[in-house]
């Protein structure tokens, strides 16, 4: 009890900083919207198979948004050493993990809902055939990103080569949920009944989420002491 | 003593893998289906093997480190990880080659190959994280635990034959199936094979180990000569 309301102090702190500064969000939206634009020039959006590679293209908008949120998650306590504040309150790593990672995804969410109507409009596709299941896709891929991007910037945060290592080491990490996230969101923009690997990709997705928060909870102070 | 070990590996490993290399060309017959090139078979199965154990004991040995902070473990995580990049390079480039003379293409974006090309970017990766930190203690212990979010993708990689059934052949040794799936002298073969390639490894593990501390070795010592 006393490491969620940690977290979630952590968590209204970044989020209020970001709403203040505006930072990294305001890079983020318009970087996805551009990402968007391009692949739109590179795909013929007036085709009708455009649903069979949508999902592919909304989610690395996605991806490349979320490296800007993440990045910014541990880099803004660097200034005044407010991150060795942080790891010598009482908070535990796991606490501070769990509050960035929010604050991440709670971020990362809001581009999302942003961005789906714009993808509907560029591609021509009706995404609001499954609405509650392609949110539940959202929130699962959402947290995949957000978890992996808070530990792996935990990890990077002292680099020269921050901007570079950060994804380096992300993306392929986040393949399989990526993938299965793609898969998921192509199935729920076609119409017609689900396939059915449907709910191989779903426990997939779910699955990854699982093994990486728990990963995460339990090495991430290993990460933060100094 | 080290290099009486490599000595007694080298005098094991090596004579096994010339003799497995005749027996794989001049003795074992072609595969019915498949002709001759079913051969790279041998080298492409156990080089797979022979990185899972080298990035299994990388895993291992970085948890040791988490826990005791010492220095040896995480010289050894480095050493298997670069070996096991090594043979799984191996592994790739011999499934490619397999897959331009069977299939008629250099590669298939088919779910198993794809995961093994993640798990080699990801250790890939692990290697560019040592180059860019400085600090000994820090470099070890960021790379620990990388090592151990590594290893998902390697589990995911060895369970990828069985998840998804699609254009790379499924598992065929009896020890995972529980049926004779290939002729019982081929599969003996490939475990005589895995055992020369691990043997190999074994001893690049050492011999880059030795390497790895001799470097430390020389940096401790310019450390010591800039603070004098």
């Amino acid at each position: 009890m006393r490491t969620l309301r940690h977290a979630a102090a952590i968590a209204w702190k970044d989020l209020r900083s970001e709403l203040r500064t505006k930072e990294s969000l305001n890079s983020s939206l318009s970087f996805s919207i551009v990402v968007l634009l391009l692949l739109a020039m590179a795909f013929d959006t007036g085709s009708e198979i455009v649903t069979d590679y949508g999902g592919g293209i909304l989610w690395l908008a996605f991806a490349f948004s979320s490296t800007l949120i993440v990045n910014r998650s541990f880099a803004r306590e660097m200034p005044n050493d407010c991150i060795d504040v942080l790891v010598a309150s009482p908070a535990s790593g796991a606490s501070l993990f769990l509050g960035k990672a929010v604050a991440a995804f709670a971020l990362q969410s809001g581009i999302q809902l942003i961005c789906l109507p714009i993808f509907g409009v560029f591609y021509n596709v009706t995404w609001w055939r499954n609405p509650w299941q392609l949110f539940g896709v959202l929130l699962l891929g959402g947290w995949a990103m957000a978890c992996i991007g808070t530990v792996f910037s935990a990890l990077t945060v002292n680099l020269r080569l921050r901007e570079l290592m950060l994804p380096m080491l992300m993306y392929p990490m986040l393949v399989p949920a990526l993938l299965a996230s793609m898969t998921l969101t192509n199935y729920l923009l076609m119409p017609g009944a689900m396939p059915p690997d449907f709910a191989q990709w779903l426990r997939l997705l779910i699955g990854f989420d699982i093994i990486f928060t728990t990963l995460a909870l339990a090495l991430v102070e290993t990460i933060l002491v100094r | 003593m080290r290099s009486k070990i490599v000595l007694a590996l080298g005098l094991v490993g090596v004579p096994l893998l010339l003799r497995n290399l005749y027996v794989i060309l001049f003795n074992l017959p072609d595969e019915m289906e498949q002709g001759p090139v079913y051969r790279i078979f041998y080298y492409h199965l156990p080089a797979f093997f022979a990185a899972t154990l080298c990035y299994t004991t990388a895993m291992v040995c970085s948890i040791l480190y988490l826990v005791k902070k010492s220095a040896r473990y995480d010289a050894i995580a480095m050493a298997c990880t670069e070996v096991g990049l090594a043979f799984a390079a191996v592994n790739l480039i011999t499934g490619m080659f397999w897959g331009r003379i069977s299939w008629g293409i250099w590669w298939a974006w088919d779910p198993r190959l794809t995961w093994a090309l993640i798990c080699w970017l990801v250790y890939f990766g692990y290697l560019m994280l040592r180059k860019a930190i400085d600090d000994p203690t820090e470099r070890a212990k960021n790379a620990g635990v990388l090592s151990i979010f590594a290893y998902v993708s390697v589990a995911i990689t060895w369970k990828a034959i069985e998840w998804w059934r699609t254009q790379h052949p499924g598992p065929v040794l009896s020890i995972r199936t529980g049926e004779q799936r290939i002729d019982p002298a081929m599969e003996q073969m490939l475990y005589v094979n895995t055992l020369a390639l691990a043997t190999l490894a074994a001893i690049f593990v050492i011999t880059r180990l030795r390497q790895e501390e001799v470097q430390r070795e020389i940096d401790a010592l310019r450390r010591y000569a800039h603070a004098l």
